[in-house]
């Protein structure tokens, strides 16, 4: 396939090999991917935030959030939930097996106005998947960037997503890591509770020195913006990643669209302010 | 050019490609090859499906695909002469171009593009046309050629170099010499066709009502009507969206082919995402972002609304929800009765 070809058509998706997959947890896998082209491979990067569109031949194609980081580049990883006709047909597949990706798509989080500041990130379940990008991105640019918050919420400690990953994190002195399950365990050492309450073990803050990056199921959105708020944190500081149907990923199909934007190339980051012109993002 | 030119003029334009127009196919008007230049309606009703067909086909294949991959098909692609376009056509396709032709290009759409010239041709509102209030009853460009049917002869315009190439084949035809009288005939043409109009809204006022009447009783009260059918998308000339679907061939499921089909934001499924939340689950909330988007958002992004007047959704909503109605209410903030 010649780059050329890439280039004239955007849809066309370029075959890449699943190189290590293991389950997260229940019916939630981690997948590490490569490019078969391994010039390619090494040449491709993007930005924390930003996302794939993924095709399994005759299943269909989806967006995925890529949750490594461009600091580290090689591979793509993706955490990905079982859910649905695609993700039950990429489930089966196994190491070396072919899928195919195009992009990456999408505006990612908003390093320039981050740089210098103290970085807050909150991930509720699921959410932390696009939100490892930045977390690793920023540990890997330490100096880039003021103290490091990582603020993540999960139903059950057997439901927390890279848990042991996670945990090797506390031991660091760059980054102060707080989590928190709906619903403990007695091996549970840490909150127990929404993730709303870990904001009362941070550190007193400067809010107009804080950038915030927020992802995790719509409901809780509501909750944690409430929080950032109350911090007086300013709103285009609060950067949010959202989901929507996808079918393109370049700004054609108009699934993802809202009001005069889409998703897909305007998003899928956006900020609080943002969220206040346009009343159907969160 | 006068008119008895026409028919061997239109015949000709075949050595530029496949020619195309508005015929009829049971009993329907749309856009299709006419078998010859009787088959071709010219000036009159518009199709029921709208140009846009010919460039964003309802379905079509974007993709072979087997055990090597995928490759692009785009084997639907000819070399075609469109004739009898009406002004608010060549605008859809001019709106259409700002999605579709923005970077990253889509190459289907693009070739198609490419490799079709647009023969304009005038037209006189019927029942349903307001072009006039949405400012696409003229055009200035988007044409190769455009022919404004004044009776004892047809004012020419031409719109592109190709155009020009058409013009020489039979060069004969043409008088390049514009009289006073001429321009007179014009003028009088125009001002008949302005005063023929029956439908208006006023488009500039639309953009800031619908953002004030977000909130507004009047869409919950249009989505208890409202089918949810998406037959107002369909037959929209500026609607764009679509599906991609995967077709594995019947007799091997390494092969198949990934095919892109119009979507409608009337759907239920329009928004739905994986694990079952719908963004959109609310018909008011359907209703609501189409006409944000042909009246306002699109306005915002492009300066002008993806309204084109033709009519179509005020022919074809089987309950009344179209441009001219959602308008009324937005000023009335009343849902017309009828």
């Amino acid at each position: 396939m010649m780059q050329s070809e890439k280039r004239e058509n955007p849809f066309l998706p370029e075959p890449a090999r699943i190189v290590r997959q293991y389950d997260l947890i229940k019916n939630h896998r981690f997948f590490q991917i490569r490019h078969v082209d391994m010039s390619r491979a090494m040449s491709f990067t993007y930005d924390p935030g930003q996302f794939l569109m993924l095709s399994i031949p005759g299943v269909g194609e989806a967006p995925f959030s890529i949750s490594s980081t461009p600091s580290r580049p090689g591979i793509l990883e993706l955490g990905i939930r079982r859910t649905g006709k695609l993700t039950d047909a990429l489930f089966r597949l196994r190491d070396n097996d072919t899928v195919y990706i195009r992009g990456p798509y999408g505006n990612g989080f908003k390093l320039d106005q981050m740089r210098n500041k103290d970085i807050l990130i909150v991930a509720g379940g699921l959410g932390v998947i696009p939100l490892r990008s930045i977390l690793y991105y920023v540990l890997d640019n330490r100096d880039q960037f003021d103290r490091l918050f990582f603020l993540y919420g999960a139903r059950s400690p057997e439901e927390m997503l890279f848990r042991t990953e996670f945990f090797q994190l506390k031991e660091r002195t760059d980054i102060e890591c707080l989590y928190t399950v709906d619903k403990g365990s007695k091996d549970w050492t840490e909150e127990v509770g929404v993730v709303t309450k870990l904001f009362r073990h941070l550190p007193e803050i400067d809010p107009e020195h804080v950038n915030a990056v927020v992802c995790g199921p719509p409901v809780m959105y509501k909750f944690v913006i409430q929080e950032l708020l109350k911090l007086k944190i300013p709103k285009n500081q609060i950067q949010m990643t959202l989901e929507r149907r996808m079918k393109c990923g370049v700004g054609k199909c108009g699934h993802c669209v809202l009001d005069h934007l889409y998703t897909c190339i305007d998003g899928p980051v956006f900020t609080y302010w943002d969220t206040l012109h346009f009343r159907e993002l969160i | 050019m006068k008119p008895e030119y026409f028919r061997t003029f239109v015949e000709s334009l075949d050595k530029f490609g496949t020619l195309y127009g508005p015929v009829y196919r049971n009993g329907v008007l749309t856009w299709d090859t006419p078998e010859s230049f009787d088959d071709l309606v010219f000036g009159g009703e518009h199709t029921m499906i709208p140009i846009k067909k010919l460039f964003h086909p309802p379905r079509f294949d974007m993709f072979r695909f087997d055990s090597d991959g995928f490759t692009p098909d785009y084997s639907s692609i000819e070399k075609r002469v469109i004739v009898g376009v009406p002004p608010c056509e060549i605008h859809s396709l001019l709106r259409l171009d700002e999605v579709f032709m923005e970077k990253p290009v889509d190459p289907y759409y693009a070739k198609q593009r490419e490799n079709s010239a647009i023969i304009g041709y005038s037209c006189l509102p019927s029942e349903n046309c307001f072009c006039k209030s949405t400012g696409t009853d003229i055009v200035e460009e988007g044409f190769d050629l455009f022919f404004v049917d004044l009776g004892e002869f047809y004012l020419v315009w031409v719109g592109s170099s190709l155009g020009h190439d058409m013009v020489l084949v039979h060069e004969d035809y043409f008088d390049d010499n514009v009289t006073h009288d001429d321009i007179k005939k014009y003028i009088a043409w125009r001002k008949k066709r302005d005063g023929m109009f029956t439908k208006s809204f006023d488009f500039r006022s639309m953009p800031d009502l619908m953002e004030l009447s977000y909130d507004s009783p009047i869409w919950e009260q249009f989505a208890e009507k409202c089918l949810s059918c998406g037959q107002c998308t369909m037959v929209c000339p500026t609607c764009n969206c679509y599906n991609v679907t995967d077709i594995p061939d019947v007799s091997d499921t390494l092969s198949g082919r990934r095919e892109r089909h119009w979507d409608s934001c009337m759907f239920v499924d329009y928004s739905l995402v994986a694990g079952g939340h719908n963004f959109r689950g609310a018909r008011a909330d359907r209703l609501k972002l189409w006409y944000t988007h042909k009246l306002r958002a699109y306005a915002s992004e492009y300066g002008k609304p993806a309204c084109v007047g033709c009519g179509r959704c005020v022919e074809t909503c089987p309950v009344e929800i179209n441009v001219l109605t959602v308008a009324e209410a937005l000023v009335t903030m009343e849902v017309p009765a009828r």
